[in-house]
């Protein structure tokens, strides 16, 4: 097997943090990807044309960089708000936070998508008929749409958070002690890139196939009930 | 803000995107040639044929793009028998480890892009294909795999674009693509946002002219979606 | 729908605040010094996850002389100075090159420490670092340094030059023949040499002088922590507290 030579414990708190940050990043981006498809959605212009920028712009950058801009760019942004309010010490945006805003915007920006295909794959036949019982639009979108947006976005949420596991990797490059930058450490103590690096490829194909599992299991249960066509 | 920072990078910014092109188109290439077999085995009935494939599709979709790149730059010249190898010359340059890692890792989704294109080629023109009396190999050639290209090419537009930021990690390597150059000015103007900001905006026009290209090949290989001349 | 996203925003917030996530700490109750952890002797991290090395000896000393709680912070070395602009760090004790290029942004203390740039080559390579000499050579630094730059602004027509994120990549590729040749700090190769990976390397031609010695970095605002940190090294120079660490990493004098 591999010898590991006391790095282990170091290994294992890394993975700990790569989960940790990658549950943040998807609350969050989860939250992006709803208020984007909102957005997007939107009888507005203006949202429209806001939920089209973030992300047209969000997807066309490499997440590294927006790893990069968020971590040098979040503590000048918030300190200059904080300014305004006329708070005058200094706000700290720890490499943490920056790296679940970045992870974050960037799952965010997908998931607006899937979120908005989820609710226009709700069959228009429901809507109407909810419209004819004399629903309002607002209970239409909360007794119809909204529990079946779940289902039918699962399967491409559960992808991209496949995506959001192997970005944390990219945090690494501004200091958070995850798993890749556990490895890196243990590189530059051990000389053996070979022997840590593909450690860490091992653990994150683990923590790949958990997340498979999980959400194969999700899936089954958010179709309960389903009916399928006979093969 | 400093406006003339950015400005002033523009050219040196461009040509390290010229050198993230090459990476990726090169990437790219390589990865197509890789995955059309992939797919044709991925999906075949034999276990020792798909089995393989399948393996190889779940660690590189399975871990990231960076580790990926540092087993094949650090972790390789690990060992005596890798420096003395007939590869080594190969291997000793970050141009090439990146161009071994890129294009195993796009061949990896790429395959699974094609397997899914192969799948939904529909059953009919497969069986008519088999009463005219084609062989296995001309039936691929002629119905499968122009079929499957067809459904493909939407996905394999985003992989195109996975792949183009993707290489950004290049610049771990100490090749001077695209972020490495950004990098490199930052070394010397402490500026990072100007400098990340003009990189991504260089990354958003290679996006947009890589979209409007996959527009322009879908457009080209539907003909039977296009309404008729009039 | 307006109250729906009415709660997204709210929930956001709440996100962020319970998380505890960005958290305003006033100025001046502790001060925080960036290092990078990538650079035997001075700084690097042990099997542990603690730093140490002489960097971080010495800036543990000079907190204590100053009386200050401390909090060290790792931070990769081409964004050190930016991190520093950027507030996440007030002091940067990183074994960094006091140069008028730097002094366009940052400003320094005393020296702490002096040192030489130099080549190291594989025993026995005959390399002559003279311009001619190395051309058409891949000659190593790590980016962002006095080295670097001294390759960029002389050699760049001349030699291949690869830049690396740590200097600790640097030697593995020095190690492994990726490199002809490496230009650093002498003492860190001086380290190195001594290591398995390093025994069959050496240095070659003369060291080049191409700052004002080893100093700490603040933010040129920061002017009474400069004051505080000159004060306090001039009294580890004294006492000798500085000559005690000093010995624990070389048998000479480097200061």
């Amino acid at each position: 097997m591999i010898d590991l030579q006391g790095f282990g414990a170091q290994l294992a708190a890394g993975t700990l943090m790569t989960v940790e940050i990658a549950l943040a990043a998807l609350a969050l981006g989860l939250l992006l990807g709803l208020g984007g498809a909102a957005a997007k959605l939107s009888r507005f212009r203006a949202l429209r044309l806001i939920g089209g920028l973030y992300t047209t712009l969000v997807r066309g950058v490499p997440e590294l960089l927006v790893v990069l801009i968020v971590f040098f760019g979040a503590s000048l942004a918030v300190q200059g708000v904080a300014r305004w309010f006329g708070y005058d010490g200094y706000v700290e945006v720890s490499p943490f936070v920056a790296g679940v805003i970045a992870l974050g915007l960037a799952f965010g920006a997908y998931a607006t998508e899937v979120f908005r295909g989820a609710f226009q794959a709700v069959p228009p036949g429901q809507i109407e008929a909810a419209m004819a019982v004399g629903m309002s639009r607002r209970l239409t979108f909360l007794r119809i749409r909204l529990p079946q947006v779940w289902r039918f976005a699962l399967p491409g949420l559960g992808n991209l958070f496949l995506v959001l596991l192997k970005d944390t990797a990219l945090v690494s490059v501004i200091g958070l002690d995850e798993l890749m930058r556990k490895s890196t450490i243990a590189v530059s103590y051990t000389k053996e890139p070979f022997t840590f690096y593909l450690a860490a490829a091992f653990i994150y194909l683990a923590m790949t196939a958990v997340s498979m599992i999980g959400l194969h299991y999700l899936e089954r249960r958010s179709s309960r009930g389903v009916r399928r066509a006979a093969p | 803000m400093n406006l003339e920072v950015m400005i002033d990078s523009i050219p040196r910014l461009l040509d390290g995107a010229l050198v993230t092109i090459q990476l990726v188109a090169l990437a790219l290439a390589i990865g197509i040639v890789l995955a059309v077999p992939f797919a044709v085995m991925r999906v075949s009935r034999r276990w020792w044929l798909s089995g393989p494939v399948y393996g190889y599709v779940f660690f590189f979709r399975g871990t990231p793009l960076l580790v990926q790149i540092f087993l094949v730059y650090y972790g390789l010249s690990q060992f005596e028998a890798v420096r003395q190898g007939l590869l080594w010359p190969l291997l000793r340059e970050p141009y090439w480890c990146a161009i071994i890692a890129f294009s195993l890792n796009t061949a990896a989704y790429t395959t699974e892009i094609i397997r899914g294109g192969i799948l939904g080629v529909p059953h009919g023109e497969i069986e008519a294909a088999r009463a005219l009396g084609m062989s296995k190999f001309l039936l691929y050639r002629r119905i499968v795999l122009p079929g499957a290209f067809r459904l493909a090419l939407p996905a394999y537009g985003n992989e195109i674009i996975f792949m183009l930021k993707g290489s950004a990690l290049a610049s771990t390597i100490t090749l001077l693509d695209l972020t490495g150059v950004a990098r490199t000015i930052i070394a010397r103007t402490y500026m990072p946002i100007e400098l990340f900001a003009m990189a991504g905006i260089i990354y958003l026009i290679l996006t947009f002219f890589i979209v409007q290209a996959i527009r322009a090949a879908e457009h080209r290989l539907s003909p039977q979606t296009r309404p008729p001349p009039s | 729908m307006r109250r729906i996203t009415l709660g997204l925003v709210g929930a956001l917030a709440l996100t962020l605040a319970v998380a505890g996530l960005v958290n305003p700490t006033s100025a001046g109750d502790k001060v925080r010094i960036g290092t990078e952890g990538a650079y035997p002797p001075f700084n690097l991290i042990d099997e542990s996850g603690e730093l140490k090395g002489f960097d971080v000896d010495i800036a543990l000393a000079l907190c204590d002389k100053m009386g200050a709680e401390c909090e060290l912070v790792a931070q990769d070395w081409d964004g050190i100075i930016p991190a520093l602009l950027a507030n996440k760090y007030d002091a940067i004790i990183a074994s960094m090159s006091i140069t008028d290029e730097r002094k366009k942004s940052v400003d320094f203390t005393d020296k702490y420490y002096s040192n030489l740039v130099r080549y190291v080559a594989p025993k026995g390579s005959g390399l002559d670092t003279s311009s001619v000499g190395l051309a058409g050579k891949s000659i190593g630094a790590q980016r962002a340094t006095v080295a670097a730059s001294y390759l960029e602004d002389n050699l760049a027509d001349v030699v291949s030059i690869k830049l690396y994120d740590t200097q600790e990549n640097a030697n593995l590729d020095l190690g492994n023949g990726r490199l002809d040749a490496m230009l650093a700090d002498g003492l860190v190769i001086y380290d190195w040499l001594k290591t398995d990976e390093g025994a069959g390397f050496d240095f070659v031609g003369e060291g080049l002088s191409l700052d004002d010695g080893i100093g700490i970095a603040v933010r040129k605002e920061d002017t009474a922590l400069r004051d505080n940190l000159n004060q306090a090294l001039a009294a580890i120079l004294a006492d000798g507290t500085y000559e005690k660490i000093n010995a624990k990493y070389f048998p000479f004098s480097i200061y």
